[in-house]
């Protein structure tokens, strides 16, 4: 396959570059005239979001880390060194703090997006295993950034959650000897943490790049859940999404700039003002928000390693979602019993996330137990019986033939014909 | 580019004629320029001196200790400053020199404060490539013009920090400084 790369570009620089390294020629297809269904709505564009926030996240992490100090004496203080002395330290750090909220948010919305329009169906399986691959790395990475300011929260947090290894029999106590490079949470931990955190937004950009290549070999899902049939179908990547993109970026940086802005620790927890003390634990302690419902799953149970098994496979889970769901059709818009139970659990997962900021007593109990109960019985059970007994509604014949045919409107179907549908 | 240069030429007109669509693309493009600007500043600024390094701008020095013939190094934003008591005989020879023997001709009373003819204050950091020279204190080697000598390349300074023998291309840079009393300065 060797050979010089015969480019079309007429730039003679970019054509010399092209001819060597065709990587113009390769941009220009995947995200030039990157054939995409013309059918997206709003909710198609959370992954250019995430990859937008991983980019924030890396290059604000970048210089935040020109002023740390990963030293148990010295992290705390550097923190508030780069919020008080540096310049626009305070921006850099509150964009980053804030960043992962919005990185959860964005990832969240766009994991429901694939779970409601079936996006994780044959043939777009690995694709998602490959989301979940990297969910669970976001949530390896914003979990030891946490513990860096070394605050109280930091530090309990780190303590807890390293903790829930040694659950497991034998092999636990010694795994968590490991991770912490010592018998507690302590500077071995901080230095290590520091090293991961750095390394794993990198790996999940590997990750991510192997997503995307997976996405461009199967295309695009979409709203209405149906293979993509003629090139009338579809539209080029640019200008159409590029523009439709920008669109949801601007609002998104909006929602972003007024957190940082108005509110940058509204999601915050006080506790983590006060610098980490081994001795005292803080008497309301819970994880960020994004962690909440995994942490109520966690508490719902009373074994030790049940409970963690739970937590741990309430994520695991994800990962055969596609064969759980046995239903053939895509798109919860023509899955009438689908379309209501998807919101339940999206209920759940709610319920859950408010259990968890509770503490575990009284009416919490009962409704993370019922909770966590719903949350598995959606996969394990619902799914695969739903897709044998429900009845879709009869599919469109192509992308184009709602539009066309039903409504006669225009050629570029916009996102108002999906709002009611996800509303019901 | 060939692929979408079809639909593209709907939207263009003939090569030469400005439209409004051009001037929609330079603004568009303007923008996103002072956008990505606004973006990069934070980030660069933060790598500039931050405000508890612009603190430390100033240094006291005691100047009661230092004997004639004797140089102190005291650390100035990082950098060492010397700080030398001079003997009569090396002020009459940094004040007589010609000053066309020079390579950067500068004259002592230049480089000293009025009335204080005695103290020679010099960022220690040679001007060639950066090292500390020797000489400050006095069984240092001094060099031919009894300054200073430094050992990384050979230059060689007179005992009014002025260079005279290369490589390097200029005389020790002056720290600025001023005497609150006889027996006191203050650096930076």
């Amino acid at each position: 396959m060797a050979g010089l790369h015969k480019s079309e570009f007429a730039n003679p620089v970019i054509n010399w570059i092209d001819t060597r390294l065709p990587i113009f020629t390769m941009m220009q297809k995947e995200y030039g005239v990157f054939p995409t269904p013309k059918n997206f709505n709003y909710l198609w564009n959370f992954g250019a979001l995430a990859m937008v926030n991983l980019m924030i996240m890396i290059i604000t992490g970048i210089f935040l880390a020109m002023n740390y100090q990963p030293n148990t004496e010295l992290a705390f203080g550097s923190v508030q060194h780069i919020m008080r002395d540096v310049n626009y330290g305070w921006l850099l750090r509150y964009v980053h703090q804030n960043g992962a909220s919005m990185f959860f948010i964005v990832t969240y919305i766009h994991i429901f997006r694939g779970m409601y329009y079936g996006s994780y169906k044959n043939p777009r399986e690995l694709l998602w295993i490959l989301g979940v691959v990297i969910l669970i790395l976001m949530m390896a990475t914003a979990f030891m950034g946490y513990v860096l300011p070394w605050g109280q929260m930091s530090y309990w947090g780190a303590t807890v959650i390293t903790n829930l290894f040694s659950a497991f029999p034998i092999v636990g106590p010694k795994i968590v000897t490991l991770l912490w490079g010592g018998f507690s949470v302590d500077n071995p931990t901080l230095n290590r943490f520091f090293s991961l955190h750095y390394l794993l937004p990198f790996v999940l950009v590997g990750v991510i790049f192997l997503h995307v290549a997976a996405l461009h070999i199967t295309g695009s899902n979409n709203p209405l859940g149906i293979d993509v049939k003629s090139p009338q179908d579809t539209l080029p990547f640019h200008p159409y999404y590029t523009v439709k993109d920008s669109v949801g970026i601007c609002v998104y940086l909006a929602v972003f700039a007024a957190l940082v802005f108005f509110a940058p620790n509204y999601l915050g927890d006080p506790n983590n003002f006060i610098p980490a003390n081994p001795l005292q634990t803080p008497a309301d302690i819970v994880p960020e928000w994004y962690f909440l419902p995994y942490y109520a799953i966690l508490r719902s149970v009373p074994n030790k390693l049940l409970g963690v098994c739970m937590m741990f496979g309430s994520l695991l889970v994800l990962f055969v979602l596609p064969w759980l769901d046995t239903s053939r059709v895509r798109s919860a818009r023509f899955r009438p019993i689908y379309r209501q139970l998807i919101w339940l659990w999206v209920v759940a997962v709610i319920v859950l996330g408010v259990c968890g900021a509770h503490k575990p007593e009284g009416i919490w109990v009962i409704l993370s137990r019922v909770a966590t109960l719903y949350y598995f019985l959606h996969f394990l059970v619902i799914l695969p019986v739903l897709g044998k007994l429900e009845r879709p509604l009869p599919l469109p014949e192509s992308i184009s033939q709602p539009v066309l045919g039903g409504r006669g409107g225009g050629p570029l179907p916009g996102s108002a014909p999906a709002k009611p549908m996800e509303k019901a | 580019m060939a692929d979408s240069s079809a639909a593209a030429a709907a939207h263009h007109a003939p090569s030469g004629e400005v439209t409004k669509r051009d001037l929609l693309q330079l603004i568009a493009v303007a923008g996103a320029a002072i956008g990505a600007g606004a973006i990069a500043w934070p980030l660069i600024d933060s790598m500039n001196p931050s405000k508890d390094v612009l603190a430390l701008s100033s240094v006291e020095v005691d100047l009661t200790p230092v004997t004639e013939g004797q140089g102190i190094t005291i650390v100035w934003q990082g950098k060492p400053i010397f700080v030398r008591h001079r003997t009569a005989a090396e002020i009459k020879e940094a004040q007589d020199v010609k000053l066309s023997d020079l390579i950067e001709p500068q004259a002592d009373s230049a480089r000293v404060k009025a009335g204080h003819d005695q103290w020679i204050v010099l960022i220690g950091i040679c001007t060639h490539l950066g090292c500390v020279p020797l000489g400050n204190k006095p069984s240092d080697p001094r060099g031919e013009w009894g300054g200073w000598f430094c050992p990384c390349h050979g230059s060689q300074y007179d005992t009014s920090g002025r260079v005279r023998h290369g490589p390097a291309p200029a005389n020790l840079a002056l720290p600025p400084y001023a005497f609150e009393s006889d027996t006191k300065i203050k650096v930076g």
